[in-house]
């Protein structure tokens, strides 16, 4: 780790229904864009959650170094039945601009993810790899300190998967920290600079991303990489 | 069977012959109805909706009162809004039984509860493919309660329709505050009832066919506009 | 956002708007009275002349007497025109109404069907009664405190009927108007006693026909009341007394003599002057 931690993830559980989805997770996030990978079910998607407070722990904390403004995009863009423009405008109304502010702001973001052409148009009626370009525009908008990215591009075809992969890194480097899921080893390769492995609910390793893919510390992780590849 | 045919021609008659009282009758109907259903959405769409995303205490209990409240007899209702606005009652003062508006009062009530559950139910399936991204991006629950509504507009329309189907279809509440006075609170379906009563049944069908026709009508082009808009929003 | 709610807000006004403007502001009475009276078309001929001659609209909620009577009460009509003496007598002796006139009369006819199977038929009502218990035949009666629904209990009891007694599955008590009665009464092929201007006026007489007639008892006066201003100070007591008097003057009672159905003249003017 090359920079302080930004958060501190201190022994964190989430029980449902008598079972344990995260089995006390303790980790330290200081990369500027990090990858979680695992199986199915393994509760990567949950761990993104609970740090983006849409779900509360049974147990245990996060500890932020200092507060940081969030935004998430999820696996399937959630369009409003309004315009491109008028669903980026949504989130920045939300954050306290004015209308004339938000719109410009609006423009700005749809432009630097290269849809400005798409403004007018209806989202629900765009492809699916343009409404989540449009979702990231909306969470770029708002200009978070942390994007939070669950399998984004997971039901895209491969030319809208390189353009949202595009988008990330521009996010990326425009200072946002990462931190998103995929089940797509080739983009975790791409866009990563450290891999979280979970498994049932425990971290079992975290590695910067050349060394997880070439020599896995834990058998979990050979095994699913093995499992992974074709 | 010929008690059959002829309503249906009479009806025609009815309506080709451009009747000026029936074409008061369907007018006043129509709009004592859509008056009643426009209040019933103001007040019932929104808490409807916050019903459907709102976490506080005795929600389930409003649910269950609403959708219980569905079923109210219109009849019941009249009586309960005749005893409001009778001189007697403790609205009396404002003289407003036996008035269009006492109409468009006792079927506002009666079709609320409808609007109210119909809404909870679309913004609820709304809210569980919303809700997630609607938090994270901040809205309060008020807030998004107001963006599904909006957003929701034409699966809303449904609830809109229904209600104004049972106001424009009932009796027993407009009978009862209205009075059924020959040109100011006669509707078509005081005026079915009362043409059964003199026994012109055959004259009562043919109201009752323009007022099935009137319903099919306006159910034909809501659905058409919802197909238009679904295909223009997605 | 501000947008949608000023929308909304904008409906709802306007909802209000087509609902009051509705109500509208023209001058006009309220008179409770019975279903015989609306449902023989009389009022159908009577009111247009006197909204002409007065200028002064006038509102008919047409119930049975005892509801009428019981609107008067409530302060929810300015004038009742019912038939039922002693009903009416006891509304202005409790000091609900000012004063009760005599405004016409007509007459009740016992409808049954037209084979006649209790042999009720004549000019004698009380033994056209008798005959219909005696037989069982079926019997539909208003049962709803209406001025027809007294009548036919004064009729059984000076008949000698004791209906608590003989009651059965003959005699179908409905507790409904004079047309729903009749349409019940012709889809049972029932006997039933009926204003003469509400049978004349009625389209669906399937088998039935005029069974007993023409019987002195059967004479029934209509009355007119203004509801006291006194228990009710909203009452709009110049107009309804404009309405009362216009009944009683001469071409009041003259329009309601044409009134006729058929040729045949259905209410009687007999306003004492």
């Amino acid at each position: 780790m090359s920079t302080p931690a930004w958060l501190a993830v201190d022994r964190l559980s989430l029980t449902e229904g008598g079972t344990r989805i995260i089995d006390g997770v303790s980790l330290q996030l200081g990369a500027q864009r990090t990858v979680v990978l695992g199986p199915n079910g393994a509760g990567k998607s949950t761990l993104l959650r609970l740090i983006h407070n849409l779900l509360h722990p049974s147990s245990g904390e996060l500890r932020w170094a200092r507060v940081l403004s969030q935004a998430m995009v999820f696996q399937r863009p959630v369009m409003l039945r309004t315009t491109a423009l008028a669903n980026v405008i949504y989130g920045l109304k939300l954050k306290g601009f004015t209308a004339t502010e938000s719109a410009r702001r609006a423009q700005q973001a749809l432009l630097r993810v290269g849809l400005e052409q798409l403004a007018k148009r209806p989202a629900r009626l765009l492809s699916g790899g343009e409404q989540q370009r449009v979702a990231l525009a909306r969470a770029w908008a708002l200009e978070p300190e942390l994007l939070i990215l669950d399998e984004p591009s997971a039901s895209l075809d491969p030319a809208s998967t390189r353009e949202v992969e595009r988008t990330i890194n521009a996010i990326a480097a425009s200072g946002t920290r990462i931190l998103m899921t995929t089940h797509n080893l080739g983009q975790a390769r791409r866009l990563a600079e450290e891999i979280v492995f979970i498994d049932g609910g425990c971290i079992a390793e975290q590695t910067p991303v050349a060394e997880f893919f070439q020599s896995p510390r834990t058998s979990a992780a050979k095994r699913f990489l093995e499992e992974e590849t074709p | 069977m010929h008690e059959f045919n002829e309503p249906f021609f009479t009806a025609w008659q009815l309506v080709a012959g451009a009747d000026a009282r029936l074409g008061d009758i369907v007018l006043l109907s129509l709009r004592v109805s859509l008056a009643a259903t426009l209040i019933a959405c103001v007040a019932g769409m929104p808490i409807g909706a916050l019903l459907a995303v709102g976490r506080f205490p005795g929600r389930r209990v409003l649910i269950v009162l609403f959708n219980g409240l569905m079923g109210l007899p219109p009849v019941v209702v009249g009586l309960l809004v005749y005893l409001l606005l009778s001189r007697a009652g403790p609205l009396g003062r404002f003289g407003l039984l036996f008035s269009p508006t006492a109409m468009v009062i006792a079927q506002a009530v009666l079709v609320t509860p409808i609007v109210t559950a119909l809404t909870r139910q679309v913004i609820a399936d709304e809210w569980t493919e919303y809700r997630e991204q609607l938090r994270s991006l901040g809205a309060s629950r008020t807030r998004a309660a107001a963006t599904l509504l909006w957003d929701g507009r034409f699966s809303l329309s449904t609830a809109a329709l229904a209600g104004f189907g049972r106001a424009i279809a009932e009796v027993g509440a407009v009978m009862i505050v209205g009075g059924n006075i020959d040109g100011v609170t006669r509707v078509m379906t005081t005026t079915i009832a009362l043409e059964t009563s003199k026994g012109d049944l055959p004259l009562a069908l043919a109201l009752g066919l323009i007022l099935i026709s009137l319903v099919l009508a306006i159910n034909a082009v809501a659905y058409a506009l919802r197909g238009w808009a679904q295909r223009h929003w997605g | 956002m501000k947008l949608r709610h000023r929308f909304m807000a904008a409906l709802g006004s306007a909802a209000l708007l087509i609902a009051a403007a509705s109500h509208a502001q023209e001058r006009f009475i309220t008179v409770a009275s019975t279903t015989s009276t609306e449902q023989s078309g009389l009022f159908k001929h009577l009111l247009p002349v006197f909204e002409k001659d007065g200028g002064i609209k006038v509102r008919v909620i047409a119930r049975g007497t005892g509801q009428a009577l019981a609107t008067g009460r409530r302060g929810d009509a300015d004038v009742l025109f019912v038939h039922d003496k002693v009903a009416e007598e006891k509304f202005v002796a409790e000091g609900e109404g000012v004063k009760r006139q005599e405004v016409m009369y007509n007459d009740f006819v016992v409808i049954g069907p037209k084979s006649d199977p209790a042999k009720a038929a004549g000019k004698d009502i009380l033994e056209g009664l008798r005959r219909i218990e005696a037989a069982r035949a079926p019997f539909v009666s208003r049962g709803d405190k209406s001025g027809t629904h007294a009548a036919e209990l004064r009729y059984w009891t000076l008949a000698g009927v004791d209906l608590e007694k003989s009651k059965g599955t003959w005699y179908r008590d409905t507790g409904s108007g004079m047309g729903p009665a009749l349409n019940t009464a012709s889809s049972m092929n029932a006997y039933i006693l009926s204003d003469r201007g509400t049978w004349l006026n009625f389209k669906n007489r399937g088998e039935l026909g005029i069974v007993v007639e023409g019987d002195n008892k059967l004479f029934n006066q209509y009355g007119v009341i203004m509801v006291n201003p006194a228990r009710h100070p909203h009452v709009k007591v110049a107009d309804g007394q404009k309405f009362i008097d216009w009944l009683v003057s001469d071409v009041g009672q003259k329009t309601i003599a044409n009134y006729k159905i058929g040729g045949e003249q259905l209410f009687f003017p007999n306003a004492k002057r």
